[in-house]
């Protein structure tokens, strides 16, 4: 019996199909990404290692960027918006290296785009400080990105965990997980961030947690309406029936099923962080200065630049921004789309 | 049906008094307090304050009596209108809130008026044939407009109609008056952000209308096709859209903020901005206060309106 | 039939979808006639494109979807190049479409009276509102609806069913149409509801002379509807002919397939089982060249079958009996399929399972006003009532039954899921009714399993095949070592006749008979004693739930295991059942052997539940019994005997008073009903063969 259980042996795949299984990919994003949250969340402690350990974070982030592009092929709005996004992901890991010019270092205030002041020709021109636009704006996605992405995380994990609560267990969980839920998404989101960061005081780590009270009520719902469907499923009455726990079900039986709208719903909830991080910097709730970001960017010009001919500080953070959020939505535009196509 | 609403208003107060409830904790913490304080007692500085004036303080305002008898001391207070004072601008909040929401709600006005006939008409458009060039241009259209967030389109607004062409202000300060073209750019940029969304969420509705076997029977009933619209679709399509476009009432009070702002446009969000730089408790809580009831009134009207417009819970 | 122009006349007719993958060939070579008054059926398995050449009729595609080829024309006019304007009047107006689900083809959010006025007022450009709802009114009450002006002004969701789809016949006949079409038009009914709607469907050929395309999987009905009949296979028709030829003289070995899969009243699992088709349905991109039938047929001749696209073929001496067959004259028609297996009867052991006066009632909150009100906040549900059977070693046990009966609760309370409200449910002298799973000790767990009803939910798309299974070994404890386990699923899916390579492969790459069988193996891997099948087979195909229904008996007979068989469908309980349990509304109504539950004496709702199930048989005569109105909902159901609301044999006030007395004849056959035994003893059989050793394939 045991040479015919040999020869059932899973069937050999191409090398880009095998980085596709779930390890592989789960490994690749680690890589791309633990070196990010470094930079950004412990970059002072780090010295001179900072730069360095964005290193293997370059290859990974092309390799997941091929990946993608070739699962997501049919879509061409799915593949536009993921070029977006891994565009600037790749420019904030690529950042140290790039011959860029010191983001916070005043060189000549208000040089326009195109022109050469003290022997630099600058391609963006410079702010009101007299710091290069071009370093300004590319150094400027680091932050945005990386709290961005880390506080919907949260608040996936948050959500969703509330959410097979809810969803599965029912009853006395249902209402209770409900009710606080619908408390705080009776809040309008932007005045529950700016009364949670008026208590807790403007910091990356404080916007986690206010993305985290904002956006973990709708998620939950999302999850709780997921699971409510697919606890109907035969398979979860099949794994009932054979007595497993409950939090086997929620964590084996349901949360894998549920994966695809998640994945659509996190995609768009990315893009909504980032208008809320951005706004919020603007609004001056969020990061603070000196590091470059587009919300700051946008906030310091706003003051200064209203006159056309410096408009060119304003637009380009602004585009920037754009750009990101509009590489999120497409994803997700994109992957509704072929899941409703299956 | 009448059972359904009166479950939801309960459901819907027991919010609002968990809200203010929390609202409450928050701003009754001893840091607040202290702010509020020093505020009051002229003083810019923590160390300015003594700690015997601090108590007397204290106790003159009512504050060191126990917790919940403070709470129903704050509620009893609102309930007569009075929201407390604002040390920033020193006036009572209640009147000051009250002109702020005016303005706001002149801008919610147009905004409204400009964004439901557009996003409808075009998702209508958009959804009656799926995958259509029709379709996927209308669809491209409000993908891209909703991925730029407000501070972007009130900045390209901004740059071409004001710093650019010069045909509107830049500010929306309304420092000399009530100026009608002061409005057109705030409004334009809360329209421009959101119908995209109103105009997909009814291109789903009625997309999936359209697939609908119901729709099928009508036409093979022979009845003509724009009469198919009419009559079968629209009526079933426009049920979900309503419910969004209500419940876009509690998302106009996030984005409001930064228009407002942006634009020094003087309404609630940016007094409730304002407030909160600068430390000013009572209008921020207040502010807050008023948010929540907008955004659950909201929900009430969603709900109900659900219910009349969709006969299978009506009647059941 | 003096009238020489068909109503409609489809000829060479090609349909393709086009998809992501290219052309896909839906319909091939399709020819169709229907003379006026004249009821013509179109029969086959999901996705042989019976329900496409449907639409096209109706010139409704969808976007995807266009005609290649020929011509459908009717009353001699081609359709496929009328203008937009042309097909609108034609459709509603002179051809008519009766949909599978009713309520979702009525629009939710109309009065169900709009609905109907519409058809008249757009099609007749003089009538006027008031004339258009009298007809309306009329129509209704010619489809039998009882109270029409009340139904007139009732939205879709406040009527049953069973009415919903009276609503949309009486919709399609109000212009009197010239052709009607039925597409499933009872497949989303329950078996006694069905009954009354194809009643009603045959009054209206013969009333309205209206000809009609019935279309269905299911042979019996086209048996009991139509005149003729197109058997068709993979996107072409594949045997063209009278009723009676094509039923007792079938000349194409697919059609001959069928019959042999089916359940018939002579098929018998120990001395005539079923012979299911080998292999599966080709994938409309995957078919082979020549004869689609021939990788399945027994019959195949290499080179020649696979040749060349096969014509259709008249049969000689049949009149206007055609066949896609080239081999028509050398097979023998009428030799007996030689069986797959024949067994003996199993003897049976211990009694396994025992059920005791199990009662399950649900509470349910009623949170409307008018129940405030009325201080009616609770109200019980009576899923189960006096529950009261046992089951041996190696027995298979059906319980039977119509949708709201309470079988799915019992199933539920037996695994654990529900606890009972009252009563005994013993396992092997464990204790089931009241211990829900969690608390049950693990190897009480693996001793009953189940097998789901739908394919497409059963197994957990996100794992794998082998995983699911052996999850299962090892959550029971059959085998530890990572080896042995994988060993195991291997000789599961060896046992349940699967490829071992299924180990590593996702649900979505598997059809929905090879879901089906993963299910049985994954029931099977803790080696049960106690498998509830939950309508096993229902969602499948024909000729797939034979080769699914031998299986499941086979891995029973091997492992001694007692199966609890839960099916609505007569026919295939009287074939695999040694014990049937007949239950309505929450009670048992009889229980006895197979023989006995199927020879009178019956329970009147047995009885009219035996004459609802339409039999693919032309040698069968059946009695007529069709019964009134809908089931009734188990939240409110009528005081005393259950079935009296529908009963046709109901006594009188005595049947709405008390509950009935459970009258025994002979060992074990119950029958819970207030009429005499001895009246019940003068009960006629309702099902008659004509010879009884007479079998379809060699009536020829």
């Amino acid at each position: 019996m045991s040479t015919a259980v040999a020869t059932a042996a899973p069937p050999r795949t191409p090398l880009l199909q095998r980085l596709s299984q779930p390890r592989p990919l789960i490994l690749l994003l680690l890589l791309m990404w633990l070196p990010l949250m470094a930079q950004v969340m412990a970059g002072n402690y780090l010295g001179p290692l900072r730069n360095i350990i964005m290193l293997p974070g370059i290859p990974a982030a092309v390799i997941l960027y091929v990946l993608a592009f070739r699962a997501w092929r049919e879509s061409w709005v799915a593949t536009l918006g993921l070029t977006l996004v891994f565009f600037w992901i790749l420019v904030a890991l690529s950042a140290p290296f790039l011959p860029l010019l010191d983001p916070n270092k005043p060189i000549a205030p208000f040089t326009l785009p195109f022109t050469e002041k003290r022997d630099v020709f600058f391609w963006l021109g410079t702010d009101l400080k007299g710091r290069d636009m071009l370093a300004r704006t590319l150094w400027g996605c680091q932050r945005v990105l990386v709290w961005g992405v880390t506080a919907t995380a949260v608040a996936y994990v948050v959500g969703t965990l509330f959410g097979l609560l809810a969803g599965y267990l029912s009853g006395w969980w249902d209402e209770i997980i409900s009710f606080v839920a619908n408390v705080f998404l009776s809040f309008p989101v932007m005045v529950l961030f700016i009364v949670i960061l008026n208590y807790l005081g403007p910091s990356g780590f404080n916007i986690v947690i206010a993305v985290t009270f904002a956006s973990a009520p709708a998620i939950m719902r999302i999850v709780r309406g997921l699971t409510l469907d697919i606890k109907t499923r035969d398979y979860v009455f099949a794994a009932q029936t054979r007595g497993e726990s409950p939090l086997y079900i929620m964590l084996v039986e349901l949360l894998p099923n549920a994966r695809g709208p998640i994945i659509v719903d996190a995609c768009l909830r990315l893009g909504y962080t980032t208008v809320a991080i951005t706004t919020l910097t603007f609004l001056g709730l969020g990061l603070q200065p000196p590091d470059p970001d587009w919300g700051l960017m946008i906030k310091e010009a706003a003051k200064t630049a209203m006159l056309f001919k410096f408009s060119y500080m304003l637009i380009i953070p602004a585009l920037s921004v754009s750009s990101l959020i509009l590489g999120f939505n497409l994803m997700a535009d994109g992957l509704r789309e072929m899941s409703l196509r299956d | 049906m009448l059972g359904l609403i009166l479950r939801r208003l309960v459901q819907m107060a027991l919010i609002m008094v968990v809200a203010s409830f929390i609202l409450f904790v928050i701003f009754d913490t001893p840091a607040f307090k202290k702010k509020i304080a020093i505020a009051e007692l002229g003083g810019f500085a923590v160390s300015a304050l003594s700690e015997e004036d601090y108590q007397n303080w204290l106790e003159q305002k009512g504050l060191n009596v126990p917790f919940f008898q403070r709470y129903a001391n704050w509620i009893g207070n609102i309930t007569t209108g009075d929201f407390g004072k604002s040390f920033e601008k020193n006036t009572a909040v209640g009147p000051l809130l009250l002109d702020r929401l005016k303005n706001t709600g002149i801008l919610a006005f147009w905004v409204f008026a400009l964004m439901i006939p557009i996003s409808l008409v075009l998702g209508v458009l958009a959804g009656m044939k799926e995958g259509s060039a029709q379709d996927r241009t209308i669809s491209f259209i409000s993908v891209f407009t909703t991925s730029i967030p407000e501070i972007a389109t009130a900045i390209i607004l901004t740059v071409i109609f004001a710093l650019g062409l010069g045909w509107l202000p830049a500010k929306s300060a309304m420092t000399q008056g009530f100026d009608w073209r002061q409005l057109v750019l705030p409004v334009l940029t809360l329209v421009t952000y959101d119908f995209g969304y109103v105009a997909r969420m009814t291109r789903a509705s009625m997309a999936e209308v359209m697939t609908s076997q119901y729709i099928r029977t009508a036409v093979l009933k022979g009845i003509p096709y724009r009469q198919v619209i009419m009559k079968h679709a629209l009526r079933n399509a426009l049920i979900a859209p309503f419910t969004v476009i209500v419940l876009q009432l509690n998302w106009l009070l996030s984005g409001v903020v930064v228009v407002e702002v942006f634009f020094q446009y003087d309404g609630f969000g940016k007094l409730l901005l304002e407030a909160a730089l600068f430390g000013d408790v009572y209008v921020v809580q207040a502010a807050t206060l008023v948010a929540v009831i907008v955004a659950v009134l909201s929900q009430i009207i969603s709900d109900i309106g659900y219910t009349l417009l969709n006969p299978r819970i009506r009647f059941s | 039939m003096s009238d020489p122009t068909p109503v409609l006349e489809c000829e060479g007719l090609h349909i393709s979808y086009f998809t992501r993958a290219g052309e896909i060939p839906a319909v091939i070579d399709f020819n169709l006639k229907v003379m006026p008054g004249e009821a013509v059926g179109i029969v086959g398995e999901s996705g042989c494109g019976k329900s496409t050449v449907a639409l096209a009729i109706m010139q409704y595609m969808g976007k995807n979807g266009r005609i290649m080829k020929g011509q459908i024309r009717f009353k001699g006019r081609d359709m496929t190049t009328m203008s937009q304007e042309e097909l609108r009047h034609l459709r509603g107006s002179q051809i008519a479409m009766v949909y599978q689900e009713p309520m979702a083809s009525l629009n939710p959010a109309m009065k169900i009276g709009r609905q109907l006025i519409e058809v008249p007022l757009y099609h007749e450009p003089g009538c006027s509102e008031a004339q258009a709802y009298e007809r309306a009114v009329q129509m209704l009450a010619d489809v039998r609806l009882p109270d029409p002006k009340r139904i007139m002004e009732s939205f879709p969701h406040q009527i049953s069913g069973g009415q919903q789809q009276r609503v949309v016949i009486a919709m399609a006949l109000l212009s009197h149409p010239a052709l009607l079409l039925l597409d499933e038009p009872t497949t989303a009914l329950d078996v006694t509801v069905e009954a009354g709607i194809v009643q009603l469907i045959k009054e209206i050929s013969a009333k309205f002379g209206t000809s009609m395309i019935y279309i269905s999987h299911n042979l019996g009905l086209i048996l009991e509807t139509c005149d003729r009949i197109t058997v068709m296979y993979s996107g072409e028709a594949v045997e063209v002919g009278k009723v009676e030829d094509v039923f007792d003289r079938m000349r194409h070995p697919y059609t001959r397939g069928l019959f042999n899969s089916i359940p018939l009243p002579g098929a018998d699992k120990h001395a005539r089982p079923l012979v299911p088709i080998r292999g599966q349905l080709p994938l409309p991109h995957q078919r082979p060249k020549g004869c689609y039938f021939g990788p399945r047929c027994d019959y195949f001749q290499a080179g020649r079958c696979d040749a060349a696209p096969v014509p259709m073929l008249s049969v000689p001496e049949h009149q206007g009996h055609d066949s896609r067959c080239l081999r028509i004259d050398e097979i023998d028609w009428g030799a007996k399929v030689a069986a797959v297996t024949t067994a003996d009867k199993a003897e049976f052991g211990p009694t396994v399972l025992r059920v005791e006066n199990l009662k399950k009632y649900y509470d349910i909150h009623d949170t409307s006003l008018m129940a405030m009100i009325k201080g009616q906040r609770v109200r019980t549900v009576k899923a189960n009532e006096k529950l009261d059977f046992s089951a041996r070693e190696a027995e298979t046990v059906a319980i039977v039954g119509e949708s709201g009966c309470g079988k799915s609760t019992f199933a539920k309370v037996l695994l654990g899921l529900e606890t009972a409200t009252e009563g005994r449910a013993v396992l092997d002298n464990q204790d089931l009714g009241h211990t829900p799973v969690q608390q049950r000790h693990p190897q009480v767990v693996s001793h009953l399993q189940m097998v789901f009803q739908n394919p497409f939910d059963t197994l957990n798309p996100s794992h794998s095949v082998g995983g699911q299974i052996a999850r299962v070994i090892r959550k029971f404890g059959v085998e530890n070592d990572p080896d042995k386990i994988k060993e195991r699923v291997m000789q599961l899916l060896d046992i349940v006749k699967l490829p071992r390579d299924f180990y590593f492969r996702r649900p979505r790459q598997l059809s929905g008979g090879q879901k089906q069988r993963v299910g049985i193996a994954r029931a099977f891997a803790g080696n049960p004693r106690v498998v509830v099948a939950d309508e096993p087979v229902s969602a499948l195909d024909v000729s797939v739930q034979a080769a699914v229904t031998q299986l499941l008996m086979e891995i029973q007979r091997e492992n001694r295991t007692t199966l609890l068989f839960i099916s609505h469908d007569l026919s295939l309980v009287r074939y695999l059942a040694d014990r049937v349990v007949v239950m309505y509304l929450g009670t048992i109504a009889e229980q006895g052997t197979t023989e006995e539950v199927f020879a009178p004496p019956y329970h009147p709702y047995t009885e009219a539940l035996l004459s609802a199930v339409p039999i693919a048989d032309t040698s069968v005569t059946k009695k007529h019994i069709v019964l009134e109105g809908d089931i009734p909902s188990a939240v409110n159901p009528p005081p005393g005997c259950p079935f009296q609301t529908r009963c046709p044999r109901k006594l009188g006030p005595i049947c709405e008073q008390q509950e009935p007395p459970i009258r025994r004849f002979g060992d074990g056959h119950e029958i819970a009903c207030h009429i005499a035994p001895d009246d019940l003893l003068q009960m006629e059989p309702v099902i008659v063969l004509a010879d009884d050793q007479a079998s379809p394939s060699s009536a020829a």
